[in-house]
């Protein structure tokens, strides 16, 4: 088994890719958005998994790769996780997973 | 005996020397009904033990068919072959080790983009394998039909379409098996295409490193695995080339170098050839037969289930309903269980002479033995439960509502439902942790549970509020619950840090669509539960009462418990350590024998507070405590026999879940220091205030 201790891996609740953006080190475009900030109902393509390491592999295996769209269905109560419809099923995710995924709107693509 | 009268396999007679065995894995992404295919396959006929050095389950099944003999190993449930959990490297490591002959690879068909995933890198590794289309029916329900000659042609493997729960298919994965494991050997692997930049190096790198024509392995899978940063591979890769070190730099350079020029990282892009590669073969083999429906039953079921404002009063509503059935229901059988215990004593107090052996037998084995067997009850209704709740994907939903409450403890949104089984009995709630994926998650949550207080406890609260706190009493219980909550609260943080401050803890969580549970299925689960735990019974406990019996009545003829006794003596030498906690020697002496069973505290203080020993029950107790204990000390010691060294079952259901005796030791060693700690706290504090 892997060390679990990837520097890349971010810790929760660290908005990782907001200060990526600032550093200029993640590919950024206008009109890209956390997963977190789709309302429940709305549409969207990913365009990036911001993490690496185990976190990161295991949201592309779950089929969370660039270009797929996902459909945010509900947010659990107070602050929990989020429900997600990603390749036909449906996917459960931390928010401070879901920080990591930036997606931007099927209009902007 | 197959329990399904559709699937007739075992036609093959017995007597007869089968020529051949063929040893199959059992393959596929949880939530895929694989379990119940492997159930339907194999019936009763399963051996269930854990994988060697670690606590996943492994599952073992013989068929016979067609003069074969199959023999059917069920892997973890996993959704890739990345080398990151603890299942993952088991069914990667038994893959290809070489043991196995054919690949069974169950794939929910209603779901298949996902499930292929695991299924692509399968066939990377190059092995032979044969796809079970499982849920066949869901899909047609759908409105669509999958075109499975076509998808056998594209895979080049043969793919069966299948119903387990209904045993439909079954028979002829078997002799599809029989036959890909005839021609295994002319069969040639199929392999993902990448891009065709990675292509280019991938052959150069299939050139320069010369791996050796012996390597079991795939060369292009040890290559494309390395490229993608799994240590495992590279370190297996570095085995079979003549220059180890040489091949680690070739392939860190071309990582850095293929990254550079696509922008992405390699993961990514490998992840996106696979999924790419499934999306097209989805399109040439799926077919619309009409439009699909807007809202499926599942989406519905949701609604209601998961609602912002009725989800939680509806888990709420359903756990209680449990507990109730548990503990309620539960509760009235173990009674008649214990009524049957006790006439057996009183008979055997009246038969046999009064002899050691009676003695060990009536003070010993029988009490101790007995009151874990009335458990029976409560331990198969929670388990039929919690099947329930699993095998129909509403545990996916308990744990998406809790993960908030439960994430801010250090643990998993599905630790809830285990810790609040705990305080109806720890041990199987610390059973039915099996449900949390992770093993982080499970340990952790493992090792609080004993926090929470079983009603095993309650009898010794209800003795001291009773004397001490007459006016207060269910303030002065509470209480205590709350002090178990907020030392779980605590100590799951504390650990968390201590032990796996550095591993990896996700919520990524398949949410399965609402299925009906097979009462197969749920059989199985209970009886399994039931024979684990009765197994237990009939060793760990049955020794710890032997050892408390005769701690208590040796040397033999002093009265038993007494000051005279072993335990006596070991409680003596006890007393200066209990001390500061305002405790007597007795009082040591019941904690020491609470820890077969926290019930018996309660019945040792009677023994050794009253003031013949032979008058247990007699009111006077209560009195000869009163005059032992004050409020202040009496709650010091409620609140010590609540944290205080899980008892013996609990100990031994720590050792099963954990595989290892290190976690059962450090469990009783960490509740011991915290309850001396908080009887100390609170000893002294309340002298401080005067309340001694």
């Amino acid at each position: 088994m892997r060390a679990g201790n990837d520097p890349d891996l971010p810790a929760c609740g660290n908005k990782g890719w907001r200060h990526g953006l600032r550093r200029g080190g993640q590919p950024w475009r206008p009109g890209l958005r956390s997963l977190n900030d789709l309302e429940p109902g709305e549409s969207a393509k990913i365009a990036h998994v911001c993490c690496r390491g185990r976190l990161g592999e295991r949201l592309l295996e779950m089929g969370l790769t660039p270009g797929t769209e996902v459909e945010v269905i509900r947010h659990a109560p107070l602050g929990g996780p989020i429900e997600v419809r990603v390749r036909g099923y449906l996917l459960l995710l931390r928010r401070c997973e879901a920080e990591n995924i930036l997606v931007e709107s099927e209009s902007a693509v | 005996m197959s329990l399904n009268p559709q699937c007739e396999l075992k036609t093959t007679n017995p007597h007869k020397k089968t020529p051949r065995e063929l040893l199959i894995a059992l393959a596929g992404n949880p939530n895929s009904g694989k379990t119940t295919f492997f159930n339907q396959l194999t019936g009763a006929r399963q051996h269930v033990g854990n994988w060697p050095g670690v606590t996943v389950e492994r599952k073992e099944g013989v068929v016979h068919s067609g003069g074969t003999r199959f023999r059917i190993v069920d892997l973890p449930g996993i959704y890739s072959m990345s080398a990151y959990s603890q299942e993952e490297m088991i069914a990667r490591d038994f893959l290809i080790s070489g043991g196995v002959d054919v690949v069974v690879n169950v794939v929910d068909a209603a779901n298949l983009e996902r499930n292929l995933y695991l299924t692509m890198q399968l066939l990377e590794l190059g092995l032979p394998v044969v796809i079970a289309l499982n849920m066949i029916d869901e899909v047609e329900k759908r409105g669509q039909r999958i075109d499975t000659a076509k998808m056998s042609r594209l895979l080049c493997v043969p793919v069966v379409p299948t119903q387990a729960r209904a045993g439909i298919g079954l028979e002829q994965v078997l002799s599809e098996v029989v036959e890909v494991a005839e021609k295994s050997a002319d069969r040639k692997p199929h392999a993902t295409r990448y891009h065709p930049t990675i292509e280019a190096e991938i052959s150069k790198l299939e050139k320069t490193l010369h791996i050796a024509g012996d390597c079991p392995l795939p060369s292009r899978w040890l290559i494309v695995k390395s490229l993608e940063g799994d240590e495992d591979a590279l370190n297996r890769l570095k085995r079979w080339v003549e220059d180890g070190d040489a091949a680690q730099e070739a392939i860190g350079s071309t990582r850095r170098h293929l990254e550079a020029h696509l922008g992405e990282n390699l993961e990514t892009v490998v992840a996106d050839s696979r999924y790419g590669f499934i999306e097209g073969l989805l399109r040439e083999v799926i077919r619309y037969t009409k439009a699909p429906e807007a809202l499926t039953t599942t989406d519905r079921i949701d609604a209601i289930v998961l609602h912002p404002f009725l989800g939680v009063p509806i888990f709420l509503a359903l756990v209680l309903l449990t507990f109730e059935l548990t503990f309620g229901l539960g509760g009235v059988l173990s009674g008649v269980i214990e009524h049957q215990v006790s006439i057996l004593a009183e008979h055997l107090k009246t038969v046999m002479p009064n002899t050691p052996l009676q003695s060990l037998l009536v003070e010993g084995v029988i009490p101790g033995v007995g009151g874990v067997i009335v458990f029976l009850p409560n331990i198969c209704i929670m388990f039929a439960a919690i099947s329930l709740l699993e095998s129909s994907g509403y545990m996916a939903r308990a744990a998406f509502l809790m993960d908030r409450l439960m994430h801010s403890m250090g643990l998993h949104g599905k630790s809830f439902i285990p810790m609040l089984m705990g305080f109806g009995c720890n041990v199987p709630a610390i059973m039915a942790t099996r449900t949390l994926e992770s093993f982080e998650d499970r340990l952790l949550t493992i090792l609080v549970l004993p926090l929470m207080s079983c009603s095993a406890r309650l009898p010794i609260y209800i003795l001291f509020t009773g004397i001490f706190f007459r006016h207060s009493a269910a303030l002065v219980i509470f209480s205590l619950y709350v002090i178990g909550v907020l030392l779980a609260v605590l100590s799951g943080k504390l650990l968390r840090r201590a032990f796996f401050a550095q591993t990896f803890s996700a919520f990524v969580m398949e949410l399965p669509p609402y299925r009906l549970p097979t009462l197969k299925g749920t059989a199985l689960d209970v009886w399994e539960r039931a024979w684990i735990f009765l197994s237990k019974a009939g060793t760990v406990i049955l020794a710890a009462s032997v050892v408390v019996w005769a701690l208590g009545s040796l040397p033999w003829g002093v009265p038993f418990g007494s000051e005279r006794s072993l335990a006596g003596m070991l409680g003596k030498l006890l007393a200066p350590l209990v001390a500061p906690l305002g405790l007597d020697w007795r009082a040591a002496v019941a904690l020491l024998f609470g820890v077969a069973a926290k019930e018996i505290v309660v019945s040792t203080l009677g023994i050794l507070y009253s003031a013949s020993p032979k008058a247990q029950g007699s009111p006077n107790i209560a009195s000869a405590v009163s005059q032992s204990f004050t409020p202040l000390t009496a709650y010091a010691f409620m609140a010590v026999s609540l944290i205080y060294i899980p008892c013996a079952a609990t100990i031994a259901a720590i050792k099963r879940e954990t595989n290892s005796w290190k976690w059962a030791a450090f469990a009783s060693c960490y509740t011991i220091c915290l309850a001396y700690a908080v009887g100390l706290l609170i000893y002294q504090l309340g002298r401080v205030v005067g309340l001694g």
